[in-house]
């Protein structure tokens, strides 16, 4: 089992949803997120100050998958979630230790 | 017996009421004659002759009362600029000081506040007053009570002015925002709004010494309250944020200066909205009559001003920092207002405009030099309504044909007195009190701090 991680624009969540519907996936955990990493901020002005803004929204995609399908999962999600401008993001794969399917204690792999 | 009424199904209960009712109509028809009775008995009860003037004075105090409620309307606009242009983590308490400022100042003006505004003879300096009694007795309940130009009864002048006073207070509360400590900010208010206003507007709408300059002849000139209100408060909350201090972090030694937001636009222009309608009330309803002459005038002028006001704040904030900036937009709005409130009734609608519209620029370059000075005002209270008050007043001398001398005066006098009376109250406090919360307590908000409550609950 393994978590797939990936940081990607906001406005393209729609998108990778839908691609990882088509490779099997149907369940996720969204999270609003800032950040940045080569993208840089921006300035902004209130009141006759300015002020750099370098957090920039994000979205944080958590799917928990067999090991079977992490690849195309990675690969769903990286395809879907480009834009070819800097800022898109990045997927992370990590290892997943143990799943608990709370309704039924199912554990492992059938808990997916 | 409702709870009778309620159990009965619909068919049955409409049956019922059809028979109440044609079981009326017969009486009704007789007593249709009533209500036309009642009136002429009114009206022959002071003189059937005056009935005409009974009538223009029952639409005056028509008029006036519903003025009364739309500046109470400005209150609701005060908490929600406050509360936009500040941190959510602090609207629990922007409000709850709104709350509180409406409420002391309705019962101070009773208790205090409207017999020390207006002592009727006194010495032309300060009268404190007691409370207010029957103000329908002798007279005060019909035209009796004024003129032409005081076209209500002793109630509706008391109501109509007691809207007024809390806002005087409510000024400082915007430029006190995000530091101050409540129960201090509460004490101050009360003894501002008072006794502070009350004096300094004596002098003026009281009868005092500002109305006598030049013999009476060049009496200082003030229609709505540019200075005796706006000017007032400014002044007041200049002193408050002296002696409180700006807000942890907002200047650095170096001399740059970081922003601190405002969480929420919306509820910002909602605010100035409702101030700019409310504000058709303010200058309107000081009119004192439904005199349609003047009253058509200030609806203009007013309106007018505040426009060119907007406009101009817009493109002076647009060309000095680069973009159109919404809450200087917003600021400018009330800044022509302000600049219009002492001469709404006295000036050309070309000079509304011309006071509007440079009351908008001056607004824009208040607000960045007392940032400059390290003055920090949330919401620009002591550029809105402190230097557009100066302005507004001025303009009156050279629009409006007020002695130019007594307009300065005027501002001088009133101003000086506001600072210095805000300055000593609030200074006492603090020695005696405190007037800032701890450096914790401000970073954690003042609403987990002082309230114990959120105003946004995120997990419900």
């Amino acid at each position: 089992m393994k978590l797939v991680l990936a940081i990607i624009k906001p406005f393209k969540l729609e998108e990778v949803k839908e691609a990882l519907s088509e490779v099997g996936i149907e369940g996720m955990t969204v999270t609003e997120v800032k950040g940045f990493g080569r993208q840089k901020g921006h300035t902004e002005i209130y009141r006759g100050s300015e002020y750099t803004v370098d957090f920039l929204p994000k979205v944080k995609i958590e799917i928990a998958v067999h090991d079977e399908v992490v690849s195309q999962a990675a690969e769903a999600i990286a395809r879907s979630a480009k834009t070819g401008k800097i800022g898109d993001g990045k997927v992370f794969v990590l290892p997943l230790e143990e799943a608990i399917r709370i309704r039924t204690d199912e554990r492992g792999d059938t808990a997916l | 017996m409702t709870k009778l009424l309620t159990k009965l199904p619909g068919p049955l209960l409409f049956a019922l009421i059809a028979a109440m009712m044609a079981g009326l109509t017969p009486a009704l028809a007789q007593e249709e004659a009533g209500p036309v009775d009642d009136y002429l008995e009114l009206v022959e009860s002071v003189g059937a002759e005056y009935a005409p003037a009974f009538d223009f004075f029952t639409v005056s105090m028509l008029w006036t009362v519903i003025a009364a409620a739309l500046v109470f309307l400005m209150h609701l606009g005060f908490a929600t600029l406050e509360a936009g242009l500040t941190q959510s983590k602090n609207t629990v308490n922007i409000l709850f000081k709104n709350v509180w400022i409406i409420s002391i100042g309705l019962i101070s003006y009773a208790v205090v506040g409207f017999n020390t505004h207006y002592p009727g003879d006194f010495n032309g300096w300060v009268s404190i007053g007691s409370m207010i009694g029957d103000l329908n007795a002798d007279g005060g309940g019909t035209w009796g009570y004024g003129g032409l130009g005081l076209a209500m009864t002793g109630y509706g002048d008391f109501i109509f002015q007691a809207m007024f006073a809390a806002t005087a207070a409510t000024i400082v509360s915007g430029a006190v925002a995000e530091r101050v400590k409540l129960s201090s900010f509460m004490i101050y208010s009360t003894i501002l709004v008072a006794f502070g206003y009350t004096i300094a507007g004596s002098w003026h709408w009281g009868g005092g010494w500002l109305s006598q300059l030049g013999g009476g002849e060049a009496g200082f000139y003030d229609f709505a309250g540019s200075t005796v209100v706006h000017g007032f408060g400014g002044a007041a909350a200049l002193a408050a944020v002296m002696i409180l201090g700006p807000r942890k972090g907002k200047y650095s030694d170096d001399g740059t200066v970081k922003p601190i937001l405002g969480h929420s636009m919306p509820l910002a222009a909602v605010g100035v909205f409702l101030l700019f309608f409310g504000w058709f009330g303010f200058n309107g309803g000081s009119v004192l009559s439904a005199n349609p002459g003047p009253l058509g005038l200030v609806f203009t002028t007013t309106a007018l001003a505040a426009a060119a006001g907007g406009i101009a704040a817009i493109m002076t904030s647009w060309a000095v920092l680069k973009k159109p900036d919404l809450s200087m937009a917003l600021n400018g709005l009330l800044a022509g207002l302000v600049s219009i409130t002492a001469g709404a009734d006295s000036v050309s609608v070309v000079s509304s405009i011309i006071m509007g519209a440079v009351g908008g620029v001056i607004v824009v370059f208040a607000i960045i030099f007392f940032d400059k000075i390290k003055i920090d005002d949330p919401v620009g209270a002591i550029s809105v309504h402190g230097v557009c008050g100066i302005w507004g007043t001025v303009a009156v001398a050279i629009f409006g044909g007020a002695n130019l001398m007594s307009q300065i005066i005027g501002v001088i006098g009133v101003y000086v007195f506001a600072f210095v009376f805000s300055f000593a109250v609030f200074g006492i406090i603090k020695a005696i009190m405190g007037v800032r919360v701890s450096e914790e307590e401000e970073t954690e908000g003042l609403d987990i701090s002082e309230h114990g409550q959120e105003a946004y609950n995120t997990s419900s």
